[in-house]
């Protein structure tokens, strides 16, 4: 099979502009994958389909990932100038402080597809794309047009981590029920408070029992909480 | 009322068979338990296993599976109950005619076992409904199965007719339907039953 980047070059030479960008994946596995852009991502994924030489004609997974909001802390050498009395004599010195300063690198969601070809065996070629941020433009191209394998897996992500597929036939929840509002699989997801009867508790389950208790017992009154 | 355990041995060996109506009634009902033709889970795979010829739940008059909710008797909660199936088995139970029983089978419908801190799992399906026998196992094998079921006959059987103690089929006050629970915005609303659930006080 192709290598990623013999892959991107073919991609490049029949959808001009398409934009794919090779990830690295550093793992003895060395499953490198390609991130598409989403106004090219269908037109690629059409040539990835139907190219004779790659037939990659079988989706066999979709999953979601969710990178949240990071704050990258970084130490920076500032110079700055300041006034200093130097022997009695008030001087203007130049002065390299260190300084650590914070910035938000902003989050996004991400869906990687894992395609096969089962008419020339080789695979898988990996398939990235993501949103541009976790809240309000959560949309990407869906590829259930191209391999109807997606469509479930894809309404699993739109259920479990909120991200909307454009072109999706039938966009529905699957696992959670309709009137459902969160996104479980979701990083910041906050499971709802039924922490009452926590008998072998530990960790992180411990500590909501706990919190449940002090709750409980501030409703109810002394001794009300287990 | 009861007849003396002694005496009745007598009284059979001179050919007098003497009970009650209550030990004749309970002794009809526990040997023809029917249950409901329902699996949820890897645990309903043991408990088709304890139906089928090596273990038999015949020999205890359970054979007879019904697919209906309507000619059953008691609910095997064989499996894990997933909070949008639960609101499914709440209503199941409420159509089953009385007198009904419920076995929960295996860790996750006592508790919610491996997936308890799951987004989807119930913790329990004894929040909603009320159950007779609990088995733990992940899953029971068939053994424990029927050793539930042998504990159920022995509930049926020492049931009284009246009086105080008398079940709740019997009792004109009891509640024989249970609230189904609403899929809400983030959760079962209520997320428990509390006329037949309180958590449990853990002693620390």
């Amino acid at each position: 099979m192709k290598t990623v980047e013999e892959i991107k070059a073919a991609i490049e030479a029949a959808v001009p502009g398409a934009g794919v960008e090779v990830m690295q994946n550093p793992g003895p596995s060395g499953q490198h994958s390609l991130l598409l852009k989403p106004e090219h991502a269908l037109e690629v994924a059409k040539f990835l389909h139907d190219d004779a030489e790659l037939a990659l004609d079988h989706l066999s997974n979709v999953t979601g990932v969710d990178w949240p909001d990071k704050e990258i802390a970084e130490k920076v050498k500032v110079t700055r100038q300041v006034t200093k009395s130097v022997d009695g004599v008030e001087q203007t010195v130049e002065e390299t402080v260190e300084e650590t300063r914070k910035r938000v690198e902003p989050g996004y969601l991400e869906v990687v597809y894992h395609l096969f070809s089962v008419a020339k065996k080789h695979g898988p070629v990996v398939l990235r794309q993501r949103t541009q941020n976790r809240s309000d433009k959560v949309e990407v191209p869906s590829l259930t047009p191209l391999w109807r394998s997606a469509e479930f897996q894809e309404r699993e992500i739109f259920d479990l981590f909120g991200i909307v597929f454009t072109g999706h036939p039938d966009l529905r929840r699957i696992l959670m029920w309709d009137g459902f509002k969160d996104h479980p699989m979701r990083k910041d997801y906050v499971e709802p408070d039924d922490f009452e009867y926590e008998p072998t508790a530990h960790d992180e389950v411990l500590k909501r029992a706990q919190e449940h208790r002090a709750r409980a017992g501030a409703a109810v009154g002394e001794g009300a909480g287990q | 009322m009861a007849v003396d355990q002694q005496l009745k041995i007598e009284m059979g060996k001179q050919g007098v068979f003497v009970t009650t109506l209550q030990e004749l009634y309970n002794w009809g009902r526990r040997n023809s338990v029917w249950p409901m033709n329902f699996g949820l889970a890897c645990c309903a795979i043991e408990m088709i296993a304890t139906t089928m010829a090596r273990y038999d739940i015949a020999r205890f008059g359970a054979e007879v599976f019904r697919p209906s909710p309507r000619q059953a008797d008691m609910m095997i909660i064989s499996g894990t109950v997933t909070k949008k199936m639960a609101p499914q088995v709440v209503r199941l139970y409420n159509q089953m005619a009385e007198p009904k029983y419920v076995i929960a089978m295996g860790a996750c419908a006592i508790s919610g076992g491996p997936f308890k801190q799951g987004y989807n799992v119930l913790k329990g399906i004894d929040r909603y409904i009320p159950v007779d026998v609990h088995i733990p196992g992940c899953p029971p094998r068939p053994e424990a199965l029927l050793q539930a079921f042998i504990t159920l006959q022995k509930k049926i059987d020492a049931e009284a007719l009246t009086g105080q103690e008398r079940p709740r089929f019997l009792d004109p006050d009891a509640p024989g339907e249970f609230p189904v629970p609403e899929p809400a915005e983030h959760d079962l609303e209520p997320t428990a039953n509390q006329d037949v659930w309180h958590a449990p006080v853990v002693i620390r």
